[in-house]
């Protein structure tokens, strides 16, 4: 035990005498946070429209005030012909046009179907389709209000009027939804990257031999590599914590001793991770590339962070399944959207700590090997 | 400029030289490419609802059929208990409750006018707008068909026509079947050979002086200019690489279009190439480990990653957010090639956000010449 005592003195030292690396480990994540909490959000607002109207008038005119009225669409251009709207759409300056035909006024005062024709730029299908539906709720209102005025007759009479309610997060804030699951996204790359070159920096050095002929088992070396490195993970992800609650104001309606416990988890697996990606490969090099080509990407679309899980192939869902981060996206926004606990959470909590076994234990094999 | 030649061969064979690197480098980022775009969607189907029917009746039989037969539910329960609902909502096995309640029929046909209770599961974000979406839409749509003698006791009614209307026809720019695919193809093809040209460029120079063979560099006649335009070189090859072979991977697997011209496409991308690689040089010149390196890199390309409209689009961000990501060179190549792919643009359409990749380029290239010396601090 002495030995190991030893060994998780000289990480420390480390990781303390490289004051600048000791700084970005733990700030790094919350910088992040911060800036990513403000950047991912799918609300669409402010709506660049443009209108191609070929005779303008009071009826035209008003269905074009009701866009702007509603507060989420700006006009931007006015033109006359649908083909002014090419480079519009190319350089980005519209997301929408309005097309009235030319006679949409005379055949909505005759009691004929005017002609509306609704273009979006779909390079987004997202975007593409809530505009879609956005301009249908507005010229459908327009005309059923219309209608019911007069001058176009009795409105629709059979009306099934749905009332939604969006459990959970009332208010659809963006922020909810993405900052628990940006903190996993966060996390388990930081740790996998501190632990990733622990061992092959040793390699790289030389001072891996010293390693080899001290009386550490292998275990020891690996547990005397991933100790410390959670102690500065478990900081990163309080201090994540606490800037989720105060500074995006996301909820933690469950319990905070579990939401800390299951971090620590996470934390855990991660690190083992890249101590598995450390102990495999020979330079620090290829335990980068490693790393970032393994967490990046497949954490941001895989997750479930903002794509969801549900919308992909069923060949995708199960890759996903390897991914602890998918099942940490779950546990956060469980415990602090919904408050529920370990009654729901268990398996994903089982899996987790079940990675988190095979991959140390996977380290120590392969450190083994090495050895003999 | 043979100088620059001999340098920049040696790093080529630094990669090639290494099997596991060269895979790294070149297949799987493709595998990736492959596999990760189908991941990226916001398309709904299958959505498991539970459908709570306190009214039991022809009207609201006929809203259960109709959501049965849109294509985007799944209806997975239809136990009416409102305990059964929340227990769901929480364990996440439904992403919606539709919960008829008791006389719909009847208020349907007196006054005309019935509610439907949608509990979404708010949790599952966007695609929790769409999916109340479709379901309002067939609930619009079902009353708009009960004004057919479908409702006993309504005929009265049903003769009212609800005449003048506006014809709203929807077109698609440049998606119109929605792929989100083709959207997402150009993306992350620009993510991974920004990614892998950042981080091999980034932990050089850092290598380097750890190794110690940077003094013996330092020590030959190469100028500063040469050397990082040598380091450059190789990297900004492989990206322009890994760009026809995505571009390749991405017509021939996944049919997305190429309305523009490519030409300009690769004009757009060498400029490209050169301020990423340059940031990566200029990291590399600036840290002492490749430690430092790693964590600076890690920094960048999340920004790269997360800020620049790859998943989420910038117009969604926050004001503060948007401006800062004008100084975001992924932001402006993203948009370039998804406007020059899809859209099918010409220089005029691209000239802004392309004249501020080709000022980044220069200001980067300075900088990195700038910050590496020759003698040791």
């Amino acid at each position: 035990m002495t030995a190991l005592h030893g060994l998780l003195r000289k990480e420390f030292f480390h990781i303390r005498r490289d004051r600048r690396t000791a700084t970005v480990l733990v700030a790094l994540p919350v910088v992040q946070v911060l800036l990513f909490g403000s950047a991912i959000r799918t609300d669409v607002d402010d709506v660049r429209l443009a209108i191609v109207d070929p005779a303008p008038n009071n009826v035209t005119l008003a269905l074009r005030n009701r866009f702007t009225a509603a507060g989420l669409f700006r006009i931007v251009a006015v033109v006359a012909r649908t083909e002014d709207l090419d480079s519009l759409f190319q350089t980005g300056a519209a997301q929408q046009a309005i097309v009235f035909s030319h006679d949409f006024a005379t055949d909505l005062g005759r009691g004929e179907p005017a002609q509306l024709l609704v273009i979006t730029d779909a390079t987004e299908p997202n975007t593409g389709s809530l505009l879609q539906a956005y301009a249908d709720a507005v010229v459908s209102q327009w005309s059923s209000e219309a209608g019911r005025a007069g001058p176009f007759g009795p409105a629709s009479s059979i009306n099934i009027v749905p009332q939604v309610r969006m459990r959970f997060n009332p208010t659809r804030a963006s922020s909810n939804l993405f900052v628990p699951g940006l903190m996993a996204f966060v996390l388990t790359i930081i740790c996998a990257l501190m632990t990733a070159i622990s061992l092959t920096r040793e390699k790289e050095t030389g001072t891996m031999e010293a390693l080899l002929v001290s009386p550490l088992r292998p275990w020891e070396i690996i547990a005397g590599k991933v100790m410390p490195y959670l102690a500065v993970g478990f900081a990163s992800l309080l201090l994540v914590l606490v800037e989720a609650r105060f500074v995006f104001a996301v909820p933690v309606r469950g319990s905070v001793l579990l939401l800390l416990t299951e971090g620590l988890l996470y934390v855990l697996v991660s690190l083992a991770f890249g101590i598995l990606i450390s102990a495999r490969t020979s330079s620090q090099r290829l335990a980068m590339m490693g790393v970032f080509l393994t967490t990046l990407l497949p954490n941001v679309l895989l997750s479930g962070f903002i794509f969801p899980v549900e919308s992909m192939p069923a060949l995708l869902q199960w890759i996903s399944f390897i991914f602890p981060g998918r099942w940490f996206v779950v546990i956060a926004r469980g415990i602090m959207l919904k408050g529920i606990g370990l009654e729901y959470l268990w398996r994903e909590t089982l899996y987790i700590a079940v990675l988190a076994t095979v991959l140390l234990a996977a380290s120590v094999r392969s450190f083994r090997e090495r050895l003999e | 400029m043979r100088r620059i030649l001999f340098l920049a061969q040696a790093e080529v064979l630094h990669i090639v030289r290494d099997r596991i690197l060269l895979a790294q480098t070149l297949i799987v980022p493709m595998v990736q490419l492959v596999i990760l775009s189908n991941a990226a969607t916001f398309e709904i189907h299958n959505t498991p609802i539970q459908i709570v029917d306190f009214d039991r009746t022809s009207a609201s039989r006929g809203v259960v059929n109709r959501l049965a037969a849109n294509g985007h539910f799944d209806i997975v329960d239809t136990t009416p208990s409102l305990d059964r609902v929340e227990k769901r909502l929480l364990d996440g096995s439904i992403t919606m409750a539709v919960i008829i309640p008791r006389d719909f029929e009847e208020s349907l046909v007196k006054t005309g006018i019935a509610p439907v209770e949608l509990s979404v599961n708010g949790e599952k974000g966007s695609a929790a707008g769409i999916v109340q979406a479709y379901a309002t839409r067939v609930l619009t749509d079902y009353a708009a068909g009960l004004k057919r003698p479908a409702l006993p006791g309504s005929i009265g009614r049903v003769l009212v026509d609800p005449a003048p209307r506006i014809d709203v026809r929807m077109r698609s720019r440049y998606n119109p079947t929605l792929n989100y695919k083709y959207y997402m193809v150009p993306g992350i093809l620009v993510a991974l050979m920004t990614i892998i040209g950042s981080l091999l460029s980034a932990q050089n120079i850092a290598r380097e002086k750890e190794l110690g063979t940077l003094e013996q560099l330092n020590v030959t006649p190469i100028t500063r200019g040469e050397f990082i335009v040598a380091k450059l070189l190789p990297f900004w090859v492989l990206g322009l690489i890994e760009l026809s072979l995505g571009l390749l991977i991405g017509t021939l697997v996944f049919g997305i279009p190429v309305r523009g011209s490519l030409p300009l496409l690769y004009a757009v991308a060498a400029v490209y190439l050169a301020v990423a690689v340059g940031i990566g040089l200029w990291i590399s010149a600036l840290v002492d480990t490749q430690q430092q390196a790693m964590f600076v890199t890690f920094f960048i390309v999340n920004i790269y990653l997360l800020m620049s409209g790859l998943f989420t689009p910038i117009d969604s961000m926050a004001p503060w957010v948007q401006t800062v990501t004008l100084v975001n060179p992924v932001r402006h190549f993203v948009a370039i090639s998804r406007a020059i792919l899809m859209k099918g643009a010409g220089p005029a359409e691209i000239a802004q956000p392309f004249l501020i990749l080709i000022g980044s380029a220069i200001v980067v290239l300075f900088v990195a010449v700038r910050q590496y010396r020759k003698r040791a601090a």
